[in-house]
């Protein structure tokens, strides 16, 4: 068992478990589905960085600076502005559902309960066609 | 560059310069403005036509250019000819003409200076395409004479059919536009070059080329859509809806030549082929025939004036399609013969039209008798247009009959090609006759609402130049028009000509005498169909073209609707399934592609025990959000399990800056998900239904593959050896960016412009939050807010509240810590901001909104503002010393007790990036918690928070 694998199956499985939450039909299910496939992601682009034990970037004088000594700095500089973002993005996210909720009555994504009244793909297709208009 | 060449560049922006003068000096209803303006423009560009006249008729290519787009090979430049001077001429002069009819022509209601600037932005346009020394440059023009086209035949813009004209001629002419950029693209990739000079050397390359035919049909839909070659002919009888002088000048004179101007000027690259040949003879053969037939049975006489333009522009393609030297002379010969006879008639069909208040020829008889010199301009004219000796028409015509007769091979050709040139001058005799005999006489007029008198001075005056022109040719051509015609063809060729000869007697030969049956049996037909069919009672609607246009249209829109109302059926799901698969069938592509991608290249690291144990807590953690989901409060607190496992992956990796964003965001992002919790159910409701099983399994096995997928591919990745740039941040970091961290360094100062975009980002997202929800709180009567918030006091929580206010300035201070030593060591204005926020979050949450309002009045939005700024100005700082946006510089001063003290203008940067974390992170959080909930929610929504009260 390698760190490798550990790292790259963790990703899989955040981002597996971050689809299915996505692809739910209340709000916040999708904000909890979007922030585990950020937890993916951010490991992803970290990772193209290879995997380092004991070398973080902190550039000393009596080591030479490259790439035998320190781990790569730079998919850490764009994961650790990446975090930040994810989290503006999730704060938006919540605002928009809770006002969303309360303009609406319903937590639903698409604003209007779908699986209560057993409509089918035809009809709410219809729906929403007409809440276009 | 001489004199004369910049003459060029003034040559096609002058219109440009004299429309936006105007647009900017003179009242839109100042008529005399106005109608000076354009005059003088117009009468300018004739000056300087003239002016650069000698120079081109001996022979010389005009080349100005200034570089634009090296790279792309585009060059912005102008290049005279012999051929671009004849149009440029014909612009110019025929332009002028125009303006001063239109001047009379408008009505008081009119707008006047829409209508002149429109036209000098078309004059501009055409010099352009004319005039254009590249051929990307061209195309350009070429679009702006299409647009230019669209907003003159548009200009009675509250009529209809002004309206549907104008977008049909824009949406064929711009199609065509379309193809002839590919061809031109295809062309300028075969000569390596866009420059025209290049281009027209390298014709035996273009030809011997496979993608030579490809390249030809292209730039020839261009040139038959512009110039209305059948079948794309239909838009140019709609686009009649345009006042007369447009009439006159784009659709008879200029722009609907621009096409046949493109078959001249690319004849030297394209020309001389088989499929040319065919392709261009063929069109315009059935232009010249349809357009000539249909003309007999039009009752208005724009609409018979437009299928005759169509006819002998047909003629015009026949003739360059020939292939033949002396037949490009006869083309040339005929563009100027065209433009000067139908811009007249278009003239006098606007002058009757103007005076009578009709086009319609069952109204218009007997108008001799009311506007005799206008009738005996006409009557000229017309003659010109049948091909009747003494006028211009006829010579051309004489040519044509002679070429066609020439050309020889191409077996039925023979035959066919005089054989239809013969029956459409019998045609156009027969039109022509029609135009006056229905118009001048035959009896009296028929229900108009004015007596016809003849028309102002001025208004005849451009009439009777042009019919004297064609005079002038048809009697003395070799010296009225022979220079002029020989640059123009021997530039249009591209060789030295062969001998001919221009006279308007060549004796007794084969063109004469078709000449004399065609008037003949012109004349037959024209008074035959009077006498026999009675032509006034014939309706003839070739609306075939128009049909067709408007299904497609039709269809294209519906497929358009049906495609959209598929892909967007108002259902998020939909969507978010639809990115997911695509994204999982893009990735999939390598793995498809080559099969042994998942062999393992590199050594890898092997995992100990307690590697193992955190990431099992990790991946369990994951999935068991999956299955808890609807039970929101426990599922967050697995969330944050994940998402400290993941910190711990940033402290192992070697990455201190991650593991402490990480877990600072991570606490931020839980507590606003538990704040938020309130206003959203508690437990989330499940989908019920026969379909909600199956999505959920279906689902399940998108997010299985979604995740395999992912994991692979990384795992791939991360067998393989790395290259990167990375060695270069590491050894410039301290030399350069004056800090030994090198992820803060790349921050605030590699790619510091990156971080300015993002802080931004983070601050838009703070104000957003606090926008939607305050919006929310004013809207909705039942989210009522009150500055206390819902936990009032300390009553919650006493001792959290207490810890809460002590640990503040601790945080503070532990903040300012991790700020100042960022540069060197983990931290910087990410982190620093982040603790800030998180001690003042604490605060909020456990005293209360009322407690904390009563005691602090800062607002955190004006963070955000001070944060952006600062930023800003330190990158714009270092443009006062002379160096690029967000060049920094730095030093070490030693402040007492502290020590050394990494002070570069990096830091202040940094300052930026603190206070706009600290201020979007506290405007976001403060406006979540600031919501007060109502009395009449229902229980479960705030059950969330029942352990708080």
């Amino acid at each position: 068992m390698s760190i490798e694998f550990l790292i790259a199956s963790a990703i899989g499985v955040f981002a597996g478990a971050g689809v299915y939450l996505l692809l739910r039909a209340r709000t916040f299910d999708v904000i909890l589905g979007l922030t585990l496939i950020s937890y993916a992601v951010n490991v992803l682009i970290f990772a193209m960085g290879r995997v380092r034990i004991g070398m973080a970037p902190i550039v000393a004088p009596d080591r030479a600076p490259s790439l035998a000594s320190y781990a790569d700095p730079l998919p850490q500089a764009l994961v650790l502005t990446a975090i930040v973002i994810s989290f503006a993005m999730t704060a938006v996210l919540l605002a928009i559902a809770i006002a969303a909720r309360a303009a609406t009555g319903t937590d639903h994504v698409d604003g209007v309960e779908c699986g209560a009244a057993q409509r089918d793909a035809g009809d709410a297709a219809d729906d929403a066609g007409a809440r276009q208009r | 560059m001489s004199l004369a060449a910049s003459g060029t560049a003034v040559l096609v922006l002058l219109p440009f310069a004299a429309a936006t003068l105007m647009m900017a000096t003179i009242s839109p209803r100042s008529r005399r403005g106005a109608v000076t303006g354009a005059a003088l423009a117009t009468l300018a560009g004739c000056g300087i036509v003239a002016g650069l006249g000698p120079e081109v008729l001996a022979g010389n290519v005009l080349r100005w250019q200034i570089e634009w787009l090296p790279q792309i090979g585009l060059a912005f430049g102008f290049r005279m000819d012999g051929l671009a001077w004849m149009f440029a001429w014909l612009i110019c002069a025929i332009g002028a003409l125009v303006v001063l009819y239109g001047a009379y022509y408008l009505a008081p209601e009119d707008p006047p200076r829409r209508f002149f600037v429109f036209l000098l932005l078309f004059m501009g346009a055409m010099l352009g395409v004319v005039l254009a020394d590249n051929l990307l440059l061209l195309v350009v023009f070429w679009e702006l004479t299409s647009l230019t086209s669209f907003l003159l035949i548009g200009y009675w813009h509250q009529r209809g059919e002004a309206r549907e004209g104008a977008r049909m001629a824009l949406t064929i002419t711009g199609a065509g536009g379309l193809a002839l950029l590919a061809g031109v693209l295809l062309i300028g990739n075969i000569a390596g070059s866009y420059d025209l000079d290049v281009v027209l050397a390298s014709g035996d390359a273009i030809r011997a080329h496979p993608l030579y035919l490809p390249a030809l049909v292209l730039v020839l839909l261009g040139c038959f859509t512009k110039s209305a070659q059948f079948p794309f002919h239909f838009w140019l009888p709609h686009a009649m809806a345009a006042p007369t002088p447009v009439s006159a000048y784009l659709h008879s004179a200029t722009m609907v030549k621009a096409g046949v101007f493109l078959l001249a000027r690319l004849y030297p690259a394209l020309g001389g082929s088989e499929p040319w040949f065919w392709i261009v003879t063929l069109t315009g053969l059935a232009t010249l025939l349809v357009g000539a037939y249909v003309a007999i049975f039009k009752h208005d006489l724009k609409g018979l004036l437009a299928y005759s333009t169509i006819s002998h522009l047909g003629l015009i393609t026949l003739l360059f399609g020939l292939d033949e030297p002396l037949a490009i002379v006869a083309g040339v010969f005929h563009i100027l013969n065209h433009a000067t006879f139908k811009a007249s008639l278009f003239m006098a069909a606007g002058i009757i039209d103007h005076e009578t208040g009709s086009r319609d020829m069952r109204q218009l008889n007997g108008l001799w008798k009311y506007m005799p010199w206008t009738g005996a301009l006409a009557i000229v004219a017309a003659a010109a247009m049948a091909g009747v000796p003494l006028a211009n028409g006829f010579l051309s015509k004489e040519m044509f009959f002679a070429e066609t007769l020439a050309k020889e091979g191409h077996g039925l050709m023979e035959l066919v090609l005089p054989a239809g040139a013969l029956i459409a001058a019998i045609f156009s005799v027969a039109y022509s006759t029609r135009f006056i005999h229905d118009v001048f006489f035959n009896g009296e007029p028929v229900g108009l609402t004015r007596t016809p008198h003849e028309p102002p001075r001025f208004m005849r005056a451009p009439v009777e130049l042009l019919v004297l022109l064609c005079i002038a040719v048809g009697l003395a051509p070799a010296a009225v028009i022979g220079p002029i015609l020989a640059s123009a063809s021997r530039a249009a060729v591209g060789a030295p000509l062969p001998e001919y000869q221009l006279a308007l007697w060549h004796g007794f030969n084969a063109p004469l005498l078709m000449s004399v049956a065609a008037l003949v049996a012109g004349l037959l037909l024209y008074f035959g169909l009077q006498r026999f069919i009675n032509l006034h009672r014939i309706v003839h609607l070739p609306r075939g073209g128009r049909d067709m246009f408007l299904f497609l249209i039709d269809r294209i829109v519906g497929a358009a609707i049906a495609c959209t109302r598929a892909m967007q059926n108002g259902s998020l799901q939909r969507y978010l399934l639809l990115l997911v698969v695509l994204a999982v069938l893009a990735g999939s592509l390598p793995f498809v592609r080559s099969g042994s991608l998942l062999e393992p290249i590199a050594s890898s690291t092997p995992a100990g025990a307690v590697e193992l144990i955190v990431w099992a807590i990790g991946v369990l953690t994951a999935v068991a959000t999956v299955f808890v989901h609807r039970q929101r409060l426990l599922v967050l607190v697995l969330l944050g399990a994940t998402g400290l496992v993941v910190t711990l992956a940033f402290v192992y990796l070697s990455a201190p800056d991650l593991a402490l964003t990480q877990v600072l965001v991570e606490v931020v992002t839980i507590v606003l998900m538990t704040l938020a919790l309130r206003w959203l159910p508690a437990e989330g409701a499940a989908e019920t239904g026969a379909r909600a099983v199956a999505r959920r399994w279906r689902d399940a096995a998108v997010a299985i593959v979604a995740g395999l997928g992912i994991g692979a591919l990384v795992w791939v990745v991360l067998q393989r050896p790395v290259d990167s740039i990375a060695p270069y941040f590491l050894e410039n970091t301290v030399p350069s960016g004056g800090g030994a961290n090198a992820v803060n360094v790349i921050i605030v100062d590699f790619r510091g412009f990156d971080t300015l975009g993002e802080i931004t980002v983070l601050g838009i997202a703070g104000l957003i939050v606090f926008a939607v929800l305050a919006t929310m709180r004013r809207r909705s009567s039942t989210y009522a807010a009150v500055d206390g918030g819902d936990n009032d006091g300390p009553g919650s929580s006493l001792m959290l509240a207490l810890v809460s206010r002590m640990l503040l300035p601790l945080a503070a201070m532990v903040s300012i810590y991790l700020f100042l030593r960022g540069h060197n060591e983990p931290g910087g204005g990410f982190i620093a901001g982040l603790v800030l926020a998180i001690a003042l979050i604490l605060v909020f949450v456990a005293n209360g909104m009322r407690w904390v309002d009563a005691r602090m009045q800062i607002d955190f939005r004006g963070w955000i503002g001070w944060g952006l700024l600062i930023a800003g100005l330190t990158g714009v700082g270092s443009w006062l010393v002379g160096s690029p946006f967000l060049t920094s510089s730095y030093d070490y001063p030693v402040i007492p007790l502290i020590g050394a003290v990494p002070l570069a203008s990096a830091s202040l940067f940094d300052l930026g990036v603190y206070l706009t974390v600290v201020g979007a992170t506290v405007v976001a959080l403060s406006a979540v918690s600031r919501l007060r909930a109502p009395d009449a929610v229902n229980p479960d929504d705030i059950a969330g928070m029942a352990s708080e009260r």
